[in-house]
């Protein structure tokens, strides 16, 4: 099964849209709510990291039986040291997404620790992208 | 502990009310949702004094079924319509959320960071 979603950088009221119709549709397919949880953290966390950081993005996944493919792909200002970036603690988050409780330095590695593979690439001054895999 | 008796101890409202049978044991304090995220809620209380609809996004992603937002913030009717899509009661209370964890402790109520 593939869905595919659109984010927009900067709609704070709106993060985590995206997210949440991926978890409604992993409820129904059964998928334990241990596995569940950890997709919907890792996913609403760099959802936030969308919103937060670039001007729009693209969340596409891939619904596999025994394991969930996601891409997400933004056009934005890119990440400078990607190795510094998924240090806890660090970030460059502004005081508006420090107010919506995130900025933290700790979304990234709250990714990290919620999927099987992770991968983060990104072209400064065109955009990020992500790619995770949780199996079920 | 069940939601009624919650709201009695920490001297609230209920704005929504979800799951009212079910019994919380654990609870976590804080307005940084990355540290929410960090943890297995499930059964969990969130006290806060974030009070935005990303407070209650988090919530759904942590499984998280109960909030209480601390020192009176006003909770819009945006956040109470995605508490009650994802079924999250809310408490909403004058007390301090200092006050609040204290009066969750001692009626016991673990913390979920041991």
């Amino acid at each position: 099964m593939k869905l595919q979603y659109e984010i927009q950088g900067g709609d704070f009221s709106a993060a985590g849209r995206a997210s949440s119709e991926v978890k409604k549709t992993l409820k129904q397919l059964n998928i334990s709510p241990q596995v569940i949880r950890k997709i919907s953290v890792a996913l609403y966390e760099a959802e936030v990291n969308v919103v937060a950081h670039a001007f729009k993005g693209d969340m596409k996944v891939d619904i596999n039986p025994d394991r969930i493919f996601v891409k997400i792909e933004d056009e934005g200002p890119g990440i400078k040291d990607i190795a510094k970036a998924m240090e806890e603690g660090f970030s460059t988050a502004t005081d508006e997404v420090r107010q919506m409780g995130f900025g933290a330095g700790m979304g990234l590695p709250n990714i990290k620790r919620n999927t099987d593979e992770m991968r983060l690439t990104s072209v400064m001054g065109e955009g990020t992208t992500l790619e995770m895999m949780v199996k079920f | 502990m069940n939601l009624h008796k919650i709201n009695e101890l920490v001297k609230g409202t209920i704005l929504q009310e979800c799951n009212p049978v079910h019994s919380y044991t654990h609870s976590f304090a804080s307005d940084l949702m990355s540290d929410v995220l960090r943890f297995h809620m499930e059964n969990s209380i969130l006290v806060t004094g974030l009070c935005t609809v990303q407070a209650i996004r988090t919530a759904e992603m942590s499984n998280i079924s109960c909030i209480i937002f601390a020192r009176d913030k006003k909770v819009s009717a945006e956040m109470l319509e995605l508490a009650c899509e994802n079924h999250i009661s809310i408490i909403a209370t004058p007390t301090s959320l200092f006050e609040i964890v204290g009066l969750l402790y001692t009626n016991g109520i673990k913390p979920v960071y041991e």
